[in-house]
Formats: C-alpha cells, sequence, structure tokens
C-alpha cells in the first residue's frame, strides 16, 4: 500500500510540477485569476474532509478494537461528509459554469491576461477533477467496507482492509490540504 | 511410467489457464499475448521499410506512413519492449530464483495480465478505427488541437498498461523483499533479480508521470484544457518534460532486465562468477537512479538555457559510467573462463557487441553539439535501435532460449538456433548500420519521399529487415516443434548452478517439493564443478 501511494504522489506530481511551473511564470495573471475561486466553500470543504479523516481513523480504531457497531458508524459518516464534500464541488463547478469560467469555446474571462488565467481554470479543473475522482473511488470501497463491517469480518485478528482504506482516506486527504492552499489562499487579496 | 505432475499438465482447459494464479502460468500467457503484439509491431515495420525502398512515396500514402510509424512504435515500446522481459522471463523466474513458492500477491498478478490485454485491445480498437499519426510520443500541440485521428483512445490504451506495469513492479519488489529462501541474502541473489529490482523501481516512480501526462493529452483534445495549447495560454515544452521524465527511464525498464539475463549466460557459458558482482549489482540501481535525471537531453533542440543544456549533457555521460561497469566486468568475466558457445551465449555475445555500439553513439548523441546536427535524423533512430532492439530483444531471445527447457520441458534444436542467432546478428546490422550513415548524411526520420541519393543506403536497409524478419520467425517456429518433438529436457540441461536449476523441469506448482536453503554464494561455479567431480558416478 505504501508502494501504491508512492505512485500516487508521482501521480500528482505532475499536476503539481505544472502548476508550480505556471504559477511562477504568470503570477499575477494567476492570482487575480485565484479571486475567482469561492474561498467560502474552499473552506467549508477543507474543513468537512479533515472531518471525515477523523472519523476514518475512528473507524480504523473501531475495527481494531472489533466493536462492529461504532465501526458502521464511522464508515458511515465519513461516506457522508465525503457526500458533502463533492456536492459542494458540484455546486462550485456549476458555478464556475454560470460564470463562463471553464476553460474552452465558452470561456469569458474579463481581465487583462485572458490566456493566462483560462490555464489557471484548466489546472483547477485537472486537479480538483482528479481528486474528486479519487474521493469517488474512496466512497466506492468505503461502501464495499460498510457491508464487511456489517457482516463482522473485522476484528482485532483481522483489520488489513479498513487500516489501508483508511492510508487511501488519508492521502486525498492530504492532497487536498495542498491544493486548497495553492489554488484558493496564494496571492489572493481583497475586492474582485 | 506414470507421467509426472508438473504446472503445465496439473489442470486442464481454458478455465484453468484464464483464472490461473500460478506466476508460471501467467509467464505463458504473457508470452503468447507479447509474441502476438510483436508480430503486429514487425509486420508495421516491414510495410516502413518497404515504402523506404524507392525514394518516391509511392507504396502508401503519407498518412498511412505517418499512422504506420506511430502505431509501430506504441505497439513495440508500450507492448512489447517494456513488458516483454519482466512479464515474461521475471514472472517465470522471480519466485523459482529465490525459492519461493508464487508471487507475493498472485491475483494482483493474473490482474495484471487481463489490465494488458484490455488497454492493447483498447489501442487495437483505435488502429482499426482509423489509426493515430502523433508518433508515439504524442507530442502536442499537434496531439491535441491539430491531429483529427484516435489520439484519445490509444491514449487510453497506453494508460490503462501503464497500471499493468506499476503493479507487476509493485508486485516483484515486495516478492524480492519479503520472500526470499533461508540464506539467500541480498548479496547472495542472481545478478537477473537485481535487474528486476532496479527495474520495478523505475516502473513504479516513472509510469505514474506518464499516466497523468496522457490523461492530460486526453482531457485537452476533449474539454479543451489549455495546459499544453500555447492558444490558451499551455506550454508545449512542458509536455516534452513531463513525456520524456517517464519516457527517458522507459528505456532502462527495457534494458535493465535485458542486463540482468545477459549477466546470467555470461556466468553460465563461462563457467565463472560474474566479475565485480557487487558492482554489477550496484550499477543497477545507479542506472535506475540516474535514468531519472537525464530525461532533457531530448531536448536539446527545444530552447533550453545553455546551462540547463550542460548539467542534463554531464548527466546523460554519466549514465554511461555505470553501463559501462556492466560491460567491462562481463569482458573480464569471459577473461580465462572455459567459454563454450551455445545459442544463448551467442545471443549474449551479440548483445553485449550492439549495446555497446548503441551506447557508444549514446554518447554521441549527449554532446550536444553533436546532438543538434543529427536530432530527428536517422542517426537517433539507429542509436535506440541498438540499444532497444539489439540490446533488449537479443536478451529476451536469449533468455527465452536459455530457460526454454526449463518453460517448456523441452529442449530445442541446437544447431538450428545457432543459425537463427548468427542470421540475427547479420540482419539487424545490415538494417540499422547504414541508419546511423543516413542520418549523420542528414536524412530526417518520419518521411515517406527521399532524395534519391539515399537510396542505396535505404535499399540496403531494408533488405536487412527481410533478414531480420527471418531471424525472428525462425526461432517462433522452432519453439512451438520443440512443444511436440523436442528431446525431454533435465532439469539441469546447462550444469547452470542457481536454485530454478534444482527443481525439475517443468517445475511442479508449486515450485518446490520442499523450501530450497541457501548456502552459496551467486554463481558458484568453481565449488559447483568440484562437488560434480567428486560425486561417484551411478553405472
Amino acid at each position: 500500500m505504501w508502494v501504491f501511494l508512492v505512485t500516487e504522489i508521482m501521480f500528482f506530481g505532475g499536476l503539481f510540477t505544472a502548476y508550480v511551473m505556471y504559477r511562477t511564470l504568470y503570477s499575477h495573471a494567476f492570482g487575480d485569476a485565484s479571486n475567482h475561486l469561492d474561498l467560502t466553500m474552499g473552506a467549508f470543504n477543507t474543513v468537512v474532509l479533515i472531518g471525515s479523516s477523523l472519523t476514518m481513523a475512528l473507524a480504523v480504531h473501531a475495527a481494531q478494537v472489533g466493536k462492529r457497531g461504532a465501526q458502521v458508524l464511522f464508515l458511515l459518516l465519513t461516506m457522508l461528509l465525503g457526500s458533502v464534500f463533492l456536492g459542494v464541488k458540484v455546486v462550485e463547478y456549476a458555478e464556475k459554469f454560470h460564470h463562463g469560467l471553464v476553460p474552452g469555446p465558452y470561456f469569458t474571462y474579463h481581465g487583462p491576461d485572458a490566456p493566462q488565467a483560462q490555464l489557471f481554470f484548466s489546472l483547477y479543473f485537472a486537479m480538483t477533477g482528479l481528486h474528486a475522482l479519487h474521493m469517488i473511488i474512496g466512497l466506492g470501497i468505503l461502501a464495499v467496507l460498510v457491508a464487511q463491517a456489517r457482516a463482522g469480518r473485522f476484528g482485532p485478528a483481522y483489520s488489513t482492509p479498513v487500516e489501508l482504506t483508511g492510508l487511501y482516506w488519508h492521502f486525498v486527504d492530504i492532497v487536498w490540504i495542498f491544493l486548497f492552499p495553492l489554488l484558493y489562499l496564494i496571492a489572493r487579496h481583497g475586492g474582485a | 511410467m506414470e507421467p509426472r505432475t508438473h504446472y503445465l499438465n496439473a489442470d486442464y482447459g481454458i478455465r484453468s489457464w484464464l483464472l490461473t494464479v500460478d506466476h508460471k502460468r501467467i509467464a505463458l500467457l504473457y508470452l503468447a499475448s507479447i509474441t502476438l503484439m510483436f508480430f503486429l509491431g514487425g509486420v508495421f515495420a516491414l510495410l516502413i521499410r518497404l515504402e523506404l525502398l524507392t525514394p518516391a512515396g509511392d507504396l502508401v500514402t503519407a498518412d498511412t506512413y505517418n499512422k504506420l510509424f506511430t502505431m509501430h512504435g506504441i505497439v513495440m515500446i508500450f507492448f512489447f519492449l517494456v513488458p516483454s522481459i519482466p512479464a515474461v522471463l521475471g514472472n517465470f523466474l522471480i519466485p523459482i530464483m529465490i525459492g519461493a513458492r508464487d508471487l507475493a500477491f498472485p491475483r494482483l498478478n493474473l490482474l495484471s495480465w487481463y489490465i494488458y490485454v484490455v488497454g492493447a485491445l483498447f489501442t487495437l480498437f483505435a488502429m482499426v478505427t482509423g489509426g493515430v499519426d502523433t508518433g508515439w510520443t504524442f507530442y502536442t500541440p499537434f496531439s491535441t488541437t491539430a491531429s483529427n485521428t484516435n489520439v484519445i483512445p490509444t491514449a487510453l490504451g497506453v494508460f490503462i498498461t501503464g497500471f499493468s506495469s506499476i503493479l507487476t513492479g509493485l508486485n516483484f519488489i515486495v516478492t524480492i523483499h519479503r520472500m526470499r529462501a533461508p540464506g539467500l541474502t541480498w548479496f547472495r541473489l542472481p545478478l537477473f533479480i537485481w535487474a528486476h529490482y532496479a527495474t520495478s523501481i523505475i516502473m513504479i516512480l516513472g509510469t505514474p508521470v506518464i499516466a497523468i501526462t496522457v490523461l492530460l493529452v486526453g482531457i485537452e483534445r476533449a474539454f479543451h484544457l489549455g495546459i499544453f495549447d500555447p492558444a490558451l495560454g499551455g506550454d508545449p515544452i512542458l509536455f516534452q518534460h513531463l513525456f520524456w521524465f517517464y519516457s527517458h527511464p522507459a528505456v532502462y525498464i527495457m534494458i535493465l532486465p535485458g542486463m540482468g539475463v545477459i549477466s546470467e549466460l555470461i556466468a553460465c557459458f563461462s563457467r565463472k562468477r560474474v566479475f565485480g558482482y557487487g558492482f554489477v549489482a550496484i550499477s543497477s540501481l545507479a542506472i535506475a537512479l540516474l535514468g531519472f535525471l537525464v530525461w532533457a537531453h531530448h531536448m536539446f533542440v527545444t530552447g533550453m538555457s545553455v546551462y540547463a543544456a550542460l548539467i542534463f549533457s554531464f548527466l546523460s555521460f554519466a549514465v554511461a559510467i555505470p553501463s559501462a561497469v556492466k560491460v567491462f566486468n562481463w569482458t573480464a568475466t569471459l577473461y580465462k573462463g572455459s567459454v563454450s558457445f551455445e545459442a544463448p551465449m551467442l545471443y549474449a555475445l551479440g548483445f553485449i557487441g550492439l549495446f555497446t555500439i548503441g551506447g557508444l553513439t549514446g554518447l554521441f548523441l549527449a554532446s550536444i553539439g553533436v546532438d543538434v546536427h543529427v536530432t530527428d535524423t536517422y542517426f537517433v533512430v539507429a542509436h535506440f535501435h541498438y540499444i532497444m532492439v539489439g540490446g533488449a530483444i537479443m536478451a529476451y531471445l536469449g533468455g527465452l532460449h536459455f530457460w526454454w527447457p526449463k518453460i517448456s520441458g523441452r529442449l530445442y534444436p541446437e544447431t538450428l538456433a545457432k543459425i537463427a542467432a548468427v542470421i540475427l546478428f547479420i540482419g539487424f546490422n545490415l538494417t540499422f548500420f547504414p541508419q546511423f550513415v543516413l542520418g549523420y548524411l542528414g536524412m530526417p526520420r518520419r518521411y515517406y519521399a527521399y532524395p534519391a541519393e539515399f537510396q542505396v543506403l535505404n535499399v540496403m536497409s531494408t533488405a536487412g529487415a527481410s533478414i531480420l524478419g527471418i531471424g525472428y520467425l525462425l526461432p517462433m517456429l522452432y519453439f512451438l516443434w520443440s512443444l511436440r518433438y523436442g528431446a525431454i529436457a533435465t532439469a539441469n540441461p546447462w550444469q547452470a548452478v542457481g536454485l530454478e536449476w534444482q527443481t525439475p523441469s517443468p517445475p511442479p506448482t508449486e515450485n518446490f517439493a520442499t523450501t530450497p536453503v541457501v548456502t552459496h554464494e551467486a554463481y558458484d561455479y568453481e565449488s559447483f564443478a568440484f562437488e560434480a567431480a567428486q560425486e561417484v558416478p551411478v553405472v
């Protein structure tokens, strides 16, 4: 599992490299463009996701000590928080569509550095989209775990799947912890 | 006498093969599918050479020609060279060589094969529904905005196959760490294992980067995101950086396992321990790590800063050091060894010769001045074919011959095999040596027509390609023949050391009746000969 996470780091690493490079090249345009992201929703989602990491950790603990009810409860809570995150993401995406901030033929951006701003949104959608895809996969795995936990498969003797899913979930969480400041916070200023 | 039960006859029927978790059977599944892809890529290659027989572009249209060389590149690299030795020989041998019953994750191993097949089908689908004309490198912005061919399905095929590569690498690393037989310390491992260990590291670290890169190309085409498209603020050079960050190390994915095979062959057929065993082992890891630092030497002509170019030039020279360590150590092993020239050994010697030529011309390319002169000419084509075809395929075939008795339980016809090896060597040089000259004279790659003065060399190259084709067909034919008519192989037909020779040929499903305990260093041919001499012959 650790080795798999290394591959995931390399996978996102390519995107982060691209982002950092363009950020340096077009720092002003990126700063302007990042003002169009909704800080409130981003911050809210960050809190939601950290909360889900906590419930996930509690679920792992419950699996290790073999409390069946607590396992199911915490796994379901994790799924709930993950779904809230994705729901907020859908609202955010819809807003971008509404304001014509989705790169492509309908991109309408009023500002001095339109091409660079479009690049920013390209990266925004690629990075958060890929992150959301990982969340969806995570939700699928969690659903399987809930069924297995209900059947009482996990206890002190065997809890590996829950632990590994926990690692995965924390990884997805960490990626967001990097995405949030990079996309939403850096070079932000009032107004816009 | 009751026939012995082994992995091939332990179970019958299609189901027993398609649902097997035995690493040996999965290796054979790979062998079949990879051979199929190899012949497909070979047919494309022959068509390319036939088109270049005459200066005018008269056999196929320019458009078809572009699709031909693209599909040749994609099929050969992603579906043959990258998986060939690890997936076939590695899968078959790694558990046996370390005295394990199977790989660490047998079901994951089967899944890897299915992923490979799905990726291949995706790519073939893209091919029959119109093909793709970007070149195997998918360079942007052509691939994202200009090309009107099947870029997305092809890229998806490559993306999917990448998972197969990652999972195989992961499986190998865990197996080598956790499942070695008692007494088999790290520095007693066969060099084949060391090479695969290093290769797995590259697979795991490199493949995700190509995955995200081709994914971005697909997204950019589908949704017009502007990551690489300059019109949308992106930068096509970034694509090249990301692409070569995988694709240069990928060359070592293709060649390192080959070096592992060659170490086994050289040791066995000169009856000696590989000279400087430790250096050869560590040089594999050195190649793996240095390989990640040299990608930008593919990009000297993209207008990077002089300092960056100098650093990448220097690092590229540095990779030559561990490679040369291996070549010198093999040569030193041969020195004063009791060398015998069986067919696998001919392949091994051919490998050393061709790899040395390929490596030396690599130094030309690492020098910025020469590189600018020969970039995108046939010089480059010849260089990487010497490394990848002359190196990787020679090693693959050599290994296949060497372990064929173990895999199939039958012997192949030795004389015919020697003739095939010589035909292959001659055909190979006739095909690719003229291309060095062509490239130096200035013939660019990827053109389907050329000025008349290049014709003589091109005809030579095409003639060589048909000889090469015979050299590939022959082994296929006599391997198939041997399955039915070949002499029954003993457990150790080469009198080689190594755990894989201590189990019957073909091995039983669980590889060893009892877990072996290792008491000797690797390649301990001296004491092997001594012990053999002590044995009282049974009359």
